[in-house]
């Protein structure tokens, strides 16, 4: 425990500061997510054909109008660029609140009440992992036409499985502590018992999970839309912007590296932010 | 043993069925099929013939029994936009996918044992924070985004590798690592955790205590050990590497069974797509099954569970 507990220490400041960072990360998103409609310095779905692929402010030739430059339809990048983080926020919050209400409540029954209820949790995450999650989405969506609520609810019943196999171990460890015991002795009924002493005790772990679980759904979002079967276009979805963007990629390198970049550093973000809160709570729920 | 293997066989076979019924709501989705199929300036009586001739007009349940009858004995029905066998079709893009596959779980391997094993005995310095950052790096990058960019490097800038198609084997090379790429994380992490795991317990220390080498320690005593996972996880990555390399065969336009989901998805081609969402899963599963009874045959504490 002592050697633990002093190899633990010298990691600290790194690790801090690693958290930090992913908190100012994800803290910015969310900012740009919420006062998009105020921060964007042009309408992102205004379109200005004499302006096409005007270049960002770091290469010759750009237009102090448009920082990031303009994509092939002459849109503004930069306000294309803050919308997309709404939409990419708004599909990862969505698909972790959706996918956390199906896998906590499997998890958290099966583990709490064992026996044939666990078996078939058991199961339903066997099977769900199975499942090749970016072939069964595309084909969803491809068969019934891609649409924002369509996109979520699908990204939510595929991504439940991490949170179910986490609040379900969580549970049966708690399951046992005494004062799970004493609320049985103390005449508690089921209800009581897992909203009051049983949830409350794994709700750190399961924050851990949605972290990591919003970054998983806003790479699948980006994966789905970059095939062109995710968010709708004129949408600026930043998996879209990509794939939009494909075609002038070997003139105009930067027309791919800069929505590449945003959302490599936000998922980065959120991982970073994810890790340190797993250490915060001494919480390992590394399978 | 033999109940082990009973137990385990029966619920892959049940996860199995259970996929099957799966994919063929998921395909019954999109309400009727036949209109999508007849196309767009068909008549009433053309979505009719559509419906008669593929059987369309059957009660869903008879359709289902039919299709799963038949995919038991591997007659996965016919394409609608190929106009041939839905298994000679897979049969035949299988091989690219499996070749992409395998190098990159190679790649995978070649990469993240190293790296997890050193870091693992150099638990907490630097060395062991750059895997870490590096591993951190590998989950946020976006695998589509670094096949374009790696497009852009070697195929355009230094001309060294093709970006697309598979006439000779370099057109592999940028698809395996980027597939490669996706796993690299897990598996580096997984290994150094169990390392670690493995160089804390007891008969470690009793190694240490009889003399013996560094290297001896490591190799023989502890990675042992720290495999036992690892084999079990590189399995089941196989099986999420072949599920998502759908991403990378677009990309790089590699004609595998990804490919071909993707095609059909976009022609509404609805046999191919259920048939593909099958094999594939049925893949995982035997994989899965594989890794377990493997990890039952090496360690015989994991039986009961």
């Amino acid at each position: 425990m002592s050697m633990a507990l002093s190899s633990a220490a010298p990691r600290r400041g790194w690790r801090s500061a690693a958290t930090w960072l992913g908190a100012a990360i994800v803290g910015v998103a969310a900012f740009c997510a919420v006062f998009a409609p105020l921060l964007v310095p042009h309408d992102p779905f205004a379109q200005d054909l004499g302006k096409r692929l005007l270049v960002p402010f770091w290469m010759e030739g750009s237009d102090p109008q448009h920082l990031l430059g303009t994509d092939q339809l002459g849109r503004d990048y930069l306000s294309r660029l803050i919308w997309g983080c709404r939409i990419s926020m708004l599909i990862g919050v969505t698909v972790s609140i959706v996918s956390g209400l199906i896998g906590i409540t499997l998890g958290v029954l099966g583990g709490f009440l064992g026996g044939r209820v666990d078996d078939a949790v058991l199961f339903a995450i066997t099977t769900r992992l199975s499942l090749p999650v970016v072939l069964v989405a595309l084909a969803v969506v491809g068969l019934l036409g891609s649409s924002m609520t369509l996109l979520l609810l699908t990204l939510g019943l595929l991504l439940w499985d991490r949170f179910a196999v986490v609040a379900r171990s969580t549970t049966l460890q708690v399951r046992n502590l005494d004062y799970v015991a004493a609320a049985w002795c103390a005449g508690c009924s089921r209800f009581r018992i897992l909203t009051r002493e049983v949830l409350p005790n794994i709700a750190s772990h399961l924050v851990v999970v949605a972290t990591l679980e919003i970054a998983l759904a806003i790479l699948l979002e980006a994966t789905l839309s970059f095939l062109g079967l995710g968010v709708p276009p004129p949408l600026p979805s930043w998996g879209l912007m990509i794939a939009e963007a494909k075609d002038y990629m070997f003139f105009s390198p930067w027309v791919i590296m800069i929505p590449g970049v945003a959302l490599f550093v936000l998922v980065l973000g959120i991982n970073l932010l994810g890790d340190g809160l797993r250490d915060q709570f001494g919480a390992r729920s590394d399978p | 043993m033999l109940r082990f293997l009973v137990r385990r066989l029966i619920v892959a076979l049940l996860v199995a069925a259970t996929v099957m019924t799966l994919a063929f709501i998921m395909t019954r989705l999109s309400g009727d099929l036949a209109i999508s199929i007849a196309g767009p300036n068909a008549t009433q009586a053309d979505v009719e013939a559509v419906r008669k001739a593929y059987g369309l007009d059957r009660p869903l349940v008879t359709q289902f029994f039919d299709w799963a009858g038949r995919a038991m004995t591997g007659d996965l029905g016919e394409s609608y936009f190929f106009k041939s066998r839905v298994s000679a079709l897979i049969g035949e893009r299988m091989p690219v996918t499996l070749t992409l596959g395998l190098s990159g779980l190679v790649i995978a391997l070649v990469v993240s044992l190293p790296l997890g094993i050193l870091a693992a005995v150099r638990e907490n310095t630097a060395f062991d924070r750059g895997v870490q950052f590096v591993t951190l790096f590998g989950q946020a990058m976006p695998s589509f985004w670094l096949g374009l960019l790696l497009m852009i490097l070697f195929g355009l800038k230094l001309g060294w590798l093709p970006i697309s198609g598979t006439e000779s084997w370099d057109g592999y090379v940028l698809p395996a690592i980027v597939l490669a790429f996706s796993a690299i994380p897990a598996l580096t992490r997984l290994t150094r955790a169990g390392m670690i795991q493995a160089m804390g317990s007891d008969y470690i220390r009793t190694a240490r205590a009889k003399g013996l080498s560094r290297a001896s320690i490591i190799l023989k005593h502890a990675l042992r050990n720290a495999a036992i996972p690892v084999v079990a996880i590189a399995a089941v990555q196989l099986g999420f590497m072949l599920g998502g390399s759908i991403v990378i065969e677009q990309i790089f336009a590699l004609h595998g069974v990804g490919f071909l989901a993707w095609e059909s998805i976009a022609k509404n081609d609805f046999p191919v797509v259920q048939s593909v969402v099958l094999v594939l899963a049925v893949i995982y599963i035997g994989l899965t099954t594989l890794a377990d009874l493997m990890n039952a045959v090496l360690d015989p504490r994991l039986r009961g569970a």
